[in-house]
């Protein structure tokens, strides 16, 4: 890495403080600069060869390993997220990710030849995976390393350069990116821009290939228009209610454990966080008490001591829970403390909650859990078809029944029973939104997909003419004859092969 | 560069539709829109769309529709791009029937869930991804291959189990109406519709909500769309036109190259997407080359196309205006060249000594004129294709590997074709769609049922095992955390530490 590029790479992260800050049109010009930097780099074909895709991503790695306390203090300060939660949650998920795509990228590289019949036994047809080329990430604070890096993974094992955003409400992981990522990865191919709203916007009207972005709807409707303007494919993975049903026979109190460890991982600041729950008014009498023995057990009597508890992100965060708190009609059965220096408010749950409650508005994304009291499970669905279409869907139940009348009745993202937020970290499974969740997909193969063009390719030879001839003017009922028989024949695809 | 843009007869679109209705249609077409959305979506919220069986029987239908009325197609196309019958049946409507058989035959295994593999942690868990059918989607279909730009994305949508609403294009009008009286008696009258909304009322109409917009048409109003459905977060498909390039190389079978691109080129009076736009020949064979085309059009279309019944026109007369001005101000007329605007004819043109700022390389032609420019090695045509838009198809004939192997890998396009033009656009294996200006997503064959879909990932784990769940929990423990890195640092493919949870 040249030293000058490196130092020309942190000078553009001004905003270390958090704020939104104007800059001046000399900043623009940076931008500017960068992604046609990116651009020529790109042209070059030097992010294209398998080798190189793979040094980037043992980079990445290094980049985790030798870094880890660092990336523990910079969550610390940015949302005291305990030790345990970031290991999990921000390195071990990536490092995972990267070991997949480490393995797997030769064969996801490789054109996939598609089934041939007997006329196009003389024909190659296959489908490419070209990167799209210069590509956009912009990620959000509440997991500020795994939602840059992640995503990254994917653009970088398809072949793309990137330009990443981190959030700047999440300041010292910004700045720790900025910092890192030009030390790791190729400072030609990958770049970090920073900056707040305005920047944003700006950075927007660049035309890139493809933009990634994790937060809010609101933020993701300008984006997405932006976007159109230059025919950008767009993935947003954005956030929603997930709703969270149990019924049937279960145990309570092992449901009780998943459930409150989902809802109170980092503060209840996860976009698949169950952000309420639907049961009967005979299940709400026995989860209570086991939510309450299970905080107990995680948190201690008094959890605003607890140093296994995040953070919320900011004071603005922590004042909107607490009006949402504070206008909701239903019962607080639990906590409900809440501390204004520390941005404290305590794991809740309240009951009683109806639907159009000041809690069943907006998503939570904090430590307050309702409970919506709906008798059957039938109920329960209706009452989630009748609202947008959420990125998580959780059932908690014994019954096979029960679990697929969820799955099958209801539209969601990702779904997962008798867990919660698990399902997205297997490299397996697509993670994605549907609807006002989101659109498009990531993680292991999929986050491949999401960066590459599927290119449909057909290489023909020269034989075969007469055959070919059937197709030329002048057009003739006999050759139209001979040419519907042959397709006709079989009870399935391809007339073209004939062709 | 700008695509041609679309003239909407919108008044005898409206005439058109108190026609058919028997009635003055005082409704405007948003609010027809809204209440055939409002059906399509009772329809898909009682899930009429979803069983296999449904499916699949609508899918027969289609193939039926097709078959039983080939002639009223053929009428159709006749009157609305003066097609021949030849082609609209071998690349409109065979092409549908194919697409519905091979979703038909393929349903079953399409709507299969995926299941992951299973390693030893996860032996308890079952881990799949199911598709779903997104909703009530939007087909607008543009009008040079009007059939099969409505139907093929419909056959998708179909088996992907959606309702469906398709806007056939109203310049297209013929087609539009025969479409709008077929449907309703052949497929389901709740979950699928046909709406002739204008090209005007479109932008409105999007605005109701869809939850995928499959858009087929030119660049700038595919922008448009694609704006008005991103205030909603309406997913869309969008393929776009663009200048397919095609480069012939010095060695090649010049004749059988001359006659593929004829034939690519001039099909349909020059009107399809997916036709090379413009030739990058090299220097040496470029004589040949031209000489071979005029023996191949005369053989076509004989020594007056205007007399041919094989040879297709315009569709209107804004369109050879047009056409006429790029070759007119382009290049020098090597073959064709005549015009005649009455008849909404011009006849196969092929162009000679064009260079890259003549009016006719700066705009998609989309007309039955072929503007060679010269070249003298492959890297100057590589790099003259690098400086474009990314177009929907890129061509070359060469009998050379390594021609071929380098222009597909130092181009980017859509799709890719060496030695012929146009079929690859024609296989369902083969997923069709643009890249960066010619558009985004992909269909055909299974595509098709994928961009229709959302791939829900499921988890499915069960509460009684709790032994090793408990490692994760809080009060967090170094201990418990080294033993869950561990674990997950065991798989090398990166399985995740959540597997031993």
């Amino acid at each position: 890495m040249i030293a000058g590029e490196r130092r020309a790479g942190a000078a553009l992260c001004k905003s270390g403080t958090g704020r939104a800050e104007l800059h001046g049109a000399k900043d623009m010009d940076e931008q500017t600069e960068v992604v046609k930097r990116l651009r020529e780099s790109f042209r070059s074909g030097v992010s294209l060869p398998e080798h190189f895709r793979r040094s980037q991503l043992e980079g990445m790695v290094a980049l985790l390993r030798e870094n880890e306390q660092r990336i523990l203090d910079a969550m610390h300060q940015d949302l005291a997220k305990p030790k345990f939660e970031v290991v999990l949650s921000e390195i071990d998920i990536v490092m995972n990710e990267l070991r997949f795509a480490i393995s797997n990228l030769k064969s996801w590289m490789m054109p996939e030849y598609v089934v041939k019949n007997l006329a196009t036994k003389m024909d190659d047809c296959f489908v490419r995976r070209e990167p799209l080329g210069v590509v956009l990430i912009i990620g959000a604070w509440n997991y500020p390393l795994q939602l840059i890096l992640l995503p990254l993974v994917g653009a970088i094992s398809a072949g793309n350069c990137a330009v990443v955003k981190p959030s700047e409400v999440s300041p010292a992981t910004e700045k720790l990116l900025t910092e890192l990522i030009p030390k790791y990865l190729s400072p030609a191919c990958y770049a970090v821009l920073c900056g707040g709203v305005e920047e944003t916007k700006k950075l927007l009207e660049i035309k890139f290939d493809h933009i990634f972005f994790t937060g809010s709807q609101s933020v993701a409707r300008k984006i997405l228009q932006a976007a159109a303007v230059h025919l950008t494919p767009v993935t947003l993975e954005l956030g929603g209610k997930c709703p969270c049903l149990i019924y049937g026979d279960l145990d309570v109190q092992a449901a009780a454990r998943r459930l409150a460890w989902a809802k109170f991982f980092n503060m209840g600041q996860t976009c698949v966080a169950p952000d309420y729950v639907l049961c009967s008014q005979q299940m709400r009498e026995a989860l209570v008490p086991a939510l309450r023995k299970a905080l107990e057990t995680f948190y201690g009597s008094c959890p605003q001591k607890s140093p296994d508890m995040a953070h919320l992100i900011s004071q603005r965060h922590w004042a909107r829970l607490c009006d949402m708190l504070q206008r909701s009609k239903g019962t607080v059965v639990i906590g409900g403390e809440t501390a204004e220096d520390e941005k404290y408010i305590a794991p809740t749950v309240v009951v009683d909650v109806k639907e159009t409650d000041s809690l069943m508005v907006d998503e939570i994304f904090g430590p307050i859990l309702p409970i919506v009291t709906a008798e059957t499970l039938g109920e329960a669905i209706d009452f989630v078809n009748a609202r947008e279409k959420p990125l998580a869907l959780y059932v908690f139940s014994d019954n096979s029944e029960v679990v697929t009348a969820a799955l099958e009745r209801t539209s969601s993202g990702g779904f997962c029973s008798n867990d919660g937020m698990v399902h997205m970290c297997l490299p397996g499974l697509p993670f994605g939104g549907i609807g006002a969740s989101g659109m498009g997909n990531y993680h292991g193969r999929w986050g491949f997909e999401t960066f590459s063009h599927r290119r449909g390719c057909m290489l023909r030879g020269w034989a075969l003419e007469r055959i070919n001839m059937l197709r030329y003017p002048p057009y003739t009922e006999s050759n139209l004859d001979w040419l519907r028989w042959a397709t006709g024949t079989k009870k399935s695809w391809n007339s073209c092969s004939v062709l | 560069m700008s695509a041609p843009p679309s003239p909407s007869p919108t008044r005898w679109f409206k005439a058109l539709k108190r026609t058919k209705s028997g009635e003055s249609c005082m409704k405007t077409c948003p609010v027809l829109c809204a209440e055939l959305l409002n059906r399509a979506r009772a329809a898909h919220r009682a899930g009429r769309a979803m069983k296999e069986s449904f499916r699949h029987a609508q899918l027969e239908a289609v193939v039926r529709m097709m078959q039983d009325h080939e002639c009223d197609f053929v009428d159709a196309l006749g009157k609305d791009l003066h097609k021949h019958r030849f082609e609209t049946v071998m690349l409109e409507l065979i092409m549908v029937k194919n697409e519905a058989l091979y979703a038909a035959s393929n349903l079953k295994r399409w709507m299969e869930p995926q299941h992951m593999d299973r390693t030893l942690a996860t032996s308890l868990d079952e881990g799949l991804v199911v598709s779903e059918p997104l909703g009530v989607v939007l087909v607008v279909g543009a009008w040079s291959s009007p059939v099969q730009h409505c139907l093929v994305p419909l056959v998708g949508a179909i088996a992907a189990g959606n309702c469906v609403i398709i806007n056939p294009s109203e310049i297209s009008s013929h087609t539009a109406a025969l479409l709008l009286r077929l449907l309703p008696s052949y497929l389901d009258n709740e979950c699928y519709h046909v709406l002739l909304a204008g090209t005007n009322d479109l932008l409105e109409i999007i605005d109701l909500k869809f939850d995928h917009i499959f858009f087929t048409g030119n660049g700038t109003l595919g922008s448009k769309v694609a704006q008005v459905a991103a205030r909603s977060l309406t997913p869309v498909t969008l393929v776009l036109g663009g200048k397919n390039p095609c480069y012939v190389d010095r060695q090649c079978d010049i004749g059988t190259t001359a006659k593929r691109i004829a034939w690519a080129r001039f099909q349909n009076a020059g009107q399809t997407m997916v036709a090379p736009d413009y030739v990058l020949c090299h220097a040496d064979v470029r004589d040949q080359l031209v000489q071979a085309l005029r023996s191949s059009l005369n053989q076509f279309y004989g020594s007056d196309p205007r007399e041919s019944c094989s040879f297709g026109r315009l569709v209107n007369v804004e369109t050879v205006k047009r056409v006429k001005d790029l070759l007119w101000k382009s290049g020098k007329v090597a073959i064709g060249g005549q015009v005649n605007e009455a008849e909404k004819y011009v006849a196969p043109t092929v162009l000679t000594e064009v260079v890259e700022t003549d009016p006719i390389m700066q705009h998609e032609v989309f007309g039955p004129v072929l503007p060679i420019q010269t070249v003298n090695s492959l890297d100057e045509a590589i790099s003259l294709i690098g400086q474009q838009e990314k177009p929907l198809c890129v061509y070359v004939y060469s009998s050379n590997s390594k021609v071929v192997s380098r222009m597909m890998r130092e181009t980017s396009s859509g799709t890719f074709c060496a030695n012929d033009c146009v079929l690859q656009s024609l296989m369902p294996m083969l997923p069709f769609g643009g890249v960066g200006s010619s558009g985004m997503g992909s269909y055909h064959g299974r595509h098709s049922f994928d961009t229709f879909s959302h791939r829900k990932s499921c988890l499915l784990r069960g509460t009684r095992i709790e032994c090793v769940t408990y490692l994760r929990y809080p009060p967090y423990d170094d201990r418990n955390l080294s033993l869950m890195t561990w674990a997950s640092s065991l798989s090398q493919k990166g399985q995740g530490w959540c597997q031993i949870l």
